[in-house]
């Protein structure tokens, strides 16, 4: 019983250490001609999709209304959010270690947050790919926008786009939750 | 009609084929309207497969003397692709870019064009397994492969020292061997004789074409050398017969000119029985003569997107002479066409297309009278066997013409009549005729889903009918052959579809779709892409001039070219456009087409590079374009090549887009 708070954080440090293994969003869009869909996934450092030539196809689908291209490497998120998530993780050692309330409670704010900061990011890159369209698009639509949901489903154009989070993000969540038993275990015990 | 038959020679019977001819068209109801007598009330729904469904099987059929193959669905009959073998294609580019033009080379040089016979699906422990098809080239004697994941063709191997490979392509039953048996007596080896010494300087020989179990590559592993038959049709032993093959001759008589009559004397002609695992030992044993010979063994690369023909100079032959107990002839009534060997493996069905009744020869009482050395006489060193020591039973007169038999998966065979114009269904054992549906018009091979394997699947019949006359809407002079789909699940045959066919339709083979479905490619990945002038990405674009050959790296992907916009080329270059498509989705190929290019377009899939060449001719400024409807912006995928003087100064650049304003 005495062991079960440091279980629960190990959980949770595990839960977010998964972001490595595991997609933690996936953008799946639905078209007549695209009946299986095409699904992006979006990882803590890349994005890819189900089929090597993925992210290529959706960004040729984007240029036509002139969304910009999604290129991996120009997005620097992919690479310190990495190294958020192993500060995190260090952080939760720490916590795990110190072995009280306030030390779980602590580092589940503070991922609460980041996970805000991160989703309000993600925002903000849709809302850049959706809005900021070439001047020199073949296709424009005047007052559209191409923006996909953060959570959910919406018709853009001839797409159906469904934004889910993938294992990662189920797993993270599920890590942010056992922090919260630690916490809650702790309390109880002492 | 059921007495004597009427065959005092071929050239009568064709008279008397015309008679019947007229007999069933005019028993059939008058132009037109023959059909519906034949088709009960749900064929429809039978056939119909709803829209965005799948086929249950997929059907091969050989497109004849268009030298290609037919892809449709069964039971819908519906044509999904026509697959260049031994033709040029201009829509495919086949034949025409430069990638491909090695597959139809040949000791002859360049044969654009062949008679496309039998397709033959490749099998293991005889079943389809639908890794490959093989099919014959009849008049310069070739066999293709084609690789069912991208369904192109992969193979064509020259068979050297035949005339006429119409016995062929027959697996074995774990595709050990392809076979090729030579339907025209020729000189062996060729040379310049007086064609009536056709008896002593005339030979027959039967190739034993060696598949790879790995890659499927194709060599011609042994020949073996027999007496001036036509050796006509084929089947390889299955089960307790496998490690032989068969094949049916005529001309028999050793006649070189009128065969219709001279070919036509003989009350029997033979089967040649050949034991393969015997001929190996014998090949071991370094029993056979390596001759020199002259062919050529062409193979596509899906890496590198290119063929490459290899000379060979040499074949190991056997002859019988030396290897005893390696062929047996069995004696078999009349003129027989196809050898075919039910599912057991036991019973060799002849259909002795001049012969009043179909003769079935018994393996075991074959391999029991080899046991005996019972002999009627030997020819040229090869036993012939006694018929009635070989014979297992007799179908008494089915009817007129028997070509081809198949067999269903409950101890049921098929025949296809050519004269009478109908399929026979018949019992396997006892030898009676159960049932018989016409044919419009003029039945030669037919097919049911691995029909002549271990395994049948005995839901479908396919009959392949050279004549149409009435049955569709009519274009001319020359009208669409057809083929005929039957229900056979029941004790009777039911008719169920017709459908046209590209080609004359010689033999099909059909294979549940399942064994094919999941092993489609979709496209070919960029990485793998081995082609020595592919550019993989737009930065590696160029043009690059070596003398007065131009070399264009161009890509393409929706919607524009790189470069789009091409100068410096002068008239008397010769340009190379080496497309890449750098498309990896699924059906997303490009097209280029280059005005003025005396060859066809290029129809470029999704990872692959092709190449056009063209001599620009005149000076100007001539367009290019995809030909191939790509995406919303395709009639924008276009660019231009400027063509200066040959002595003019223009310098070679290339550029796509406009280029960045000056700071």
């Amino acid at each position: 019983m005495k062991a079960l708070p440091r279980l629960c954080m190990v959980l949770a440090i595990a839960g977010i250490l998964s972001l490595f293994l595991f997609p933690m969003w996936k953008i799946i869009l639905y078209a007549p001609q695209y009946p299986t869909g095409v699904q992006m996934n979006i990882w803590i450092n890349k994005i890819d999709g189900t089929e090597p030539g993925t992210l290529q196809n959706v960004n040729i689908l984007n240029h036509y209304v002139g969304m910009k291209f999604i290129e991996p490497d120009s997005i620097p998120e992919l690479t310190y959010f990495p190294m958020v998530i192993l500060g995190m993780a260090v952080l939760g050692l720490i916590a795990l270690l110190i072995n009280r309330p306030w030390s779980y409670l602590s580092w589940m704010i503070i991922m609460i947050i980041l996970s805000a900061i991160g989703f309000y990011d993600f925002y903000l890159w849709e809302y850049d790919y959706g809005h900021n369209l070439s001047d020199t698009a073949p296709i424009k639509f005047p007052g559209a926008s191409f923006q996909p949901p953060i959570l959910g489903k919406k018709i853009i154009l001839n797409f159906t786009a469904v934004s889910l989070p993938h294992i990662g993000g189920y797993l993270a969540g599920a890590g942010i939750f056992f922090s919260f038993l630690a916490y809650w275990l702790k309390r109880k015990l002492s | 009609m059921k007495t004597k038959m009427p065959f005092f020679s071929w050239s009568l019977s064709a008279f008397t084929l015309l008679l019947l001819a007229g007999m069933f068209a005019s028993c059939g109801g008058g132009q037109g309207t023959a059909g519906p007598s034949a088709v009960s009330g749900d064929a429809a729904s039978a056939v119909y497969v709803p829209p965005g469904q799948y086929d249950e099987f997929y059907a091969f059929l050989s497109g004849g003397f268009s030298g290609q193959v037919a892809v449709y669905g069964l039971p819908s009959g519906r044509l999904f692709r026509v697959i260049p073998v031994f033709s040029v294609d201009a829509e495919k580019g086949y034949g025409f870019n430069e990638e491909t033009k090695p597959m139809l080379e040949t000791s002859f040089g360049f044969v654009p064009w062949d008679d496309a016979h039998h397709p033959e699906l490749s099998q293991t422990n005889g079943e389809t397994d639908g890794r490959y098809l093989f099919i014959n080239g009849n008049n310069t004697p070739r066999i293709a492969r084609i690789d069912l994941t991208t369904f192109e063709t992969a193979e064509i191997i020259e068979i050297p020292n035949s005339g006429g490979n119409h016995s062929s392509p027959f697996t074995t039953e774990n595709t050990e061997y392809v076979v090729a048996g030579t339907r025209f007596g020729v000189p062996y080896p060729q040379k310049d004789v007086a064609i009536n010494t056709y008896a002593e300087n005339f030979k027959g020989v039967l190739s034993f074409i060696s598949v790879d179990k790995e890659d499927g590559d194709m060599n011609v592993s042994f020949q073996i050398l027999l007496p001036a038959f036509d050796y006509d049709l084929a089947h390889s032993g299955k089960g307790e017969s496998h490690g032989w093959t068969f094949f049916t001759t005529y001309n028999t008589e050793l006649k070189n000119t009128l065969l219709e009559v001279g070919a036509s004397q003989h009350d029997k002609d033979y089967i040649a029985a050949v034991n393969w695992k015997l001929a190996e030992k014998y090949i071991a044993e370094g029993k056979f003569k390596e001759i020199p010979a002259n062919y050529r063994d062409n193979s596509y690369s899906d890496k590198t997107h290119s063929a490459t023909s290899k000379k060979m100079d040499k074949v190991r032959v056997l002859l019988p002479e030396d290897c005893p107990g390696m062929v047996y002839f069995l004696p078999t009534p009349k003129s027989p066409h196809g050898v075919d060997v039910n599912p057991t493996g036991e019973y060799i069905v002849a259909s002795g297309k001049l012969s009043a009744d179909l003769t079935v020869h018994s393996f075991k009482k074959m391999l029991a009278a080899i046991d005996n050395k019972a002999f009627e006489t030997t020819i040229a060193g090869i036993p012939v066997l006694k018929y009635e020591d070989v014979v297992a039973g007799v179908v008494k007169e089915p009817g007129l013409g028997p070509l081809h038999t198949e067999f269903d998966d409950k101890g049921n065979a098929y025949t296809t009549f050519f004269i009478s114009s109908e399929v026979v269904k018949w019992k396997v054992g006892t030898w009676e005729v159960l049932d018989r549906v016409p044919t419009f018009y003029s039945v030669g091979h037919l097919m049911i889903p691995g029909g002549d394997s271990k395994k049948p699947d005995g839901k479908y019949l396919v009959a392949l009918n050279k004549i149409t006359k009435d049955r569709y809407l009519p274009t001319g002079p020359e009208l669409t052959q057809s083929a005929q789909l039957y229900d056979i699940t029941g004790d009777k045959m039911k008719m169920l579809l017709d459908f046209p066919t590209i080609g004359e339709p010689h033999y099909a083979q059909g294979i549940a779709a399942d064994k094919i479905v999941p092993k489609s490619r979709k496209f070919f990945p960029l990485e793998e892409n081995q082609h020595p002038y592919k550019a993989i990405g737009e930065k590696e674009s160029r043009v690059e001039r070596s003398g007065k050959d131009v070399h264009v790296y161009m890509t393409t992907i929706r919607s524009h070219f790189s470069p789009d916009n091409i100068e410096g080329v002068k008239v008397g270059d010769r340009v190379y456009f080496h497309v890449t498509n750098l498309e990896q989705d699924w059906d997303v190929p490009h097209g280029f087409a280059m005005q003025g290019a005396n060859n066809a377009e290029l129809l470029i899939m999704p990872g692959q590079t092709e190449t056009l060449v063209w001599y620009p001719k005149n000076e100007g400024v001539f367009p290019f374009y995809c030909s191939d409807f790509c995406s919303a912006l395709h009639q924008e995928m276009q660019g231009y090549v400027r063509v200066s003087a040959a002595n003019a100064n223009t310098p070679l650049v290339w550029s796509l887009g406009e280029p960045e304003p000056a700071e």
